[in-house]
């Protein structure tokens, strides 16, 4: 069978399993629609968790940014997982002991304000919006490669799966489907890895391959041969750390904003609130980052290997040798080759490059500059332009790296079985994370907004309808994004985790382990971290604003950085002003004892028993 | 709340206090330390038996073992002081129970 009929039938399988789970757990009460009821076990729990934080992006383009950064790839193996010690440690037990449905409302509620509350749903919406907007272009690269329907028709089929079971089962059939999707994903995952490890360094697990020997070439390890084979073709070596803009304070920087800023999402925040228990949520977080190491520590396995395939299956390949999968991935226009005349590949990291990606180049701009191109050629030089000029000029040099993941099985040549799987995989991956959001998003309008603001005196069922309309209007959005995607969703959301990482992060924080902290201080601190970390963002990414250097980093602050530093801001600012402002009242002194102690009045925490239930 | 649990309490929140900043700094250790700010350092070490340059390994393998460690651990030794807590409470709670009954 061929891969694409594997892929319909992985795809069909899995859509229906999804759809199953969540018919199965449909619900009827805002409880089991935004937390499941709270009585999910912690090793499922976790799992739903892995399978909701590993996005599209975690799955498809990591391995595959590691892949072409080598060392400093590392910043995001390190920043995301690392982030989560930092939510299990320091937010996870005390948010499930305040026992409510969301974010804002413990910022509403520690703080005592109204405007507090309104600018956590405005940060959580933003965050989610950013975040969906990429699984959705995840979905549509997989459909748009594995099941050769157009793009847009395959975000439509997406769209229509996530919106019919996040809207009947809510967050208990989203659970359970991400507990689905999370040994879908992983399988589809590991069986590629495994398989090439074992190909290339005949090593079983791919975490040693990495560090192994190559079977062709006894005697010599892995990565000192691709450091050998990089550094030849003009790129710098893979495992050495701290080259070009990757100095080590931006790489520091990177990593800590990435950390703390994974411990600041809403949409991983409210999984602690499906346990049971504080207790059950310590178990959760080890579970959930059990279950996610599994997949990072693979990845960079397959961006080694992948690097490794790339290289040596271009590099010097005559035309009529052209390998199979850059045929059939040069149909998208995530690569592409622009011969100097020789009609041999070449891939390198100087000017002898020949391999770029479209990129968000428009037609006729593309089309132009291939006519220059081949005019180029066919005059040997005289007349048009070197294509290849233009594209290094516009940053296009590469493939894209979305690619990488799921191209690897073809480039190994596996069988089509497995390719298939990858496809099913990343679908997986795009679509427990969007429905995850979509419920976070549906709870800031429904719970937050709706009936914490707007009509406190919403009944249950109007609750319910508000929710699960907000989910169908938010699928639209985000199956636009994934239509007409934004140029800017990548930047967007290195700016999702700063903002994360200046607001959220801090401001909880403090609230739980400080019991002075007041409501202006906080909100300064909120306003100041953001305000601070979204000027820079905007500034250096869309308006050319220089980077700043501060006279001590020689490279300037890498934007994806700046997070940690509008952190530290949020946090002095609110430490300053302290002193000046009121205490917070007894009721929120009594809530802070509460949190902290476990036993402490009983089981208060039952969500059942809290005040608006 | 009286004298005795509110003691009983804030003992638990210190020793809370204690696991959770020692955890962290072992966190920061591995992660901040080992995967970066000493990685160029650490390279031109080996991990024993591998062909993977230390710091590359740490940054790459390294860092997210630890962090599962580092959570597995803080789970296992915060249930546990939940649970001694919990029996001090109760024997508190049972302490001033006898107090009451007695008539001197």
């Amino acid at each position: 069978m061929s891969v694409l009929e594997w892929t319909w039938i992985f795809v069909g399988c899995t859509f229906c399993l999804y759809l199953g789970i969540a018919w199965w757990a449909r619900v009827a009460d805002t409880k089991g629609f935004y937390i499941a009821g709270g009585g999910v076990p912690a090793p499922a729990n976790g799992m739903a968790t892995a399978a909701d934080w590993m996005s599209a992006a975690s799955y498809i383009s990591m391995a595959g940014l590691i892949s072409t950064m080598g060392y400093a790839g590392g910043v995001y193996l390190m920043g995301w997982t690392g982030g989560f010690v930092l939510l299990a440690l320091l937010l996870a037990p005390y948010l499930r002991k305040f026992g409510k449905f969301t974010v804002p409302d413990f910022v509403g509620d520690r703080y005592e304000s109204q405007t507090g509350r309104i600018v956590a749903v405005l940060c959580a919406l933003f965050v989610s919006f950013t975040y969906v907007a990429g699984q959705m272009r995840g979905v549509g690269v997989v459909f748009g490669r594995f099941l050769e329907v157009d793009v847009n028709t395959g975000v439509v089929i997406g769209m229509i799966v996530v919106v019919i079971y996040a809207t009947l089962g809510g967050m208990k059939g989203i659970t359970w489907t991400q507990v689905a999707q999370y040994w879908v994903l992983i399988t589809a995952f590991l069986v590629p890895a495994i398989a090439i490890s074992i190909r290339l360094t005949g090593s079983f697990f791919p975490q040693a391959g990495l560090g192994g020997e190559l079977i062709d070439e006894a005697g010599m390890g892995f990565l000192t041969k691709l450091d050998q084979i990089q550094t030849d073709l003009g790129f710098s070596p893979y495992t050495t750390p701290f080259l070009g803009s990757w100095d080590k304070w931006n790489v520091f920087l990177v990593a800590f904003t990435l950390m703390v800023g994974t411990a600041g999402l809403p949409h991983v925040i409210v999984r602690f609130y499906t346990v049971k228990s504080p207790k059950a949520a310590r178990w959760s977080g080890f579970w959930a980052l059990f279950f996610i190491s599994a997949l990072y520590l693979s990845a960079p396995a397959v961006a080694g290997f992948a690097r490794y395939f790339m290289l040596v299956s271009l590099n010097g390949t005559p035309a009529e040798q052209t390998p199979a999968w850059f045929t059939n991935w040069e149909r998208t226009g995530l690569v592409l080759w622009m011969d100097d005349g020789d009609e041999h590949f070449a891939y390198t990291g100087d000017e002898r490059n020949e391999i770029f990606r479209r990129g968000n180049l428009s037609d006729t701009a593309y089309v132009g500059i291939v006519k220059e191109h081949q005019r180029w050629i066919d005059t040997l030089g005289s007349s048009g332009a070197d294509g290849r000029i233009e594209m290094s000029k516009l940053g296009l040099s590469g493939p894209d790296r979305d690619i990488i993941v799921l191209a690897t099985p073809e480039m190994a040549q596996l069988a089509p079985w497995i390719i298939a799987f990858v496809a099913a995989g990343g679908l997986a991956a795009a679509l427990s994370t969007a429905s995850g959001l979509l419920l976070v998003i549906s709870s800031s309008v429904a719970h937050d907004l709706y009936y914490r603001i707007i009509n406190p005196k919403a009944t249950e069922k109007q609750r319910l309808l508000v929710g699960r309309g907000v989910i169908a209007v938010a699928v639209v959005i985000a199956g636009l994004f994934g239509i007409y995607p934004p140029g800017f969703v990548s930047q967007v959301v290195a700016f999702a985790f700063g903002l994360a990482a200046s607001s959220f992060f801090p401001t909880i924080v403090l609230g739980i382990f400080s019991k002075r902290v007041g409501t202006t201080p906080a909100i300064a601190g909120m306003l100041g971290g953001i305000g601070f970390t979204g000027f820079y963002i905007l500034g250096t990414v869309f308006f050319g604003m220089e980077r700043w250097t501060f006279g001590i980093f020689p490279e300037g602050i890498n934007p994806q950085g700046i997070g940690t530093i509008g952190m530290l801001i949020n946090f002095a600012l609110t430490l300053c002003l302290t002193p000046f402002f009121p205490a917070p009242s007894k009721k929120v002194i009594e809530l802070i004892d509460r949190i902290r102690e476990p036993e402490f009045a009983g089981d208060a925490v039952v969500i059942e028993e809290a005040p608006e239930h | 709340m009286n004298q005795e649990t509110t003691l009983s309490a804030d003992k638990y929140w210190k020793a809370n206090l204690r696991i959770t900043f020692t955890l962290l700094f072992f966190w920061a250790l591995i992660g901040l330390g080992g995967g970066i700010l000493a990685a160029d350092w650490l390279n031109q070490f080996t991990l024993p038996g591998t062909h993977y340059p230390l710091g590359f390994w740490i940054a790459h393998q390294g860092s997210i073992v630890g962090f599962v460690i580092i959570i597995f651990i803080y789970a296992l030794l915060l249930n546990r002081l939940d649970k001694r807590h919990k029996a001090d409470l109760d024997a508190a709670a049972n302490r001033s129970d006898t107090l009451k009954e007695d008539p001197s």
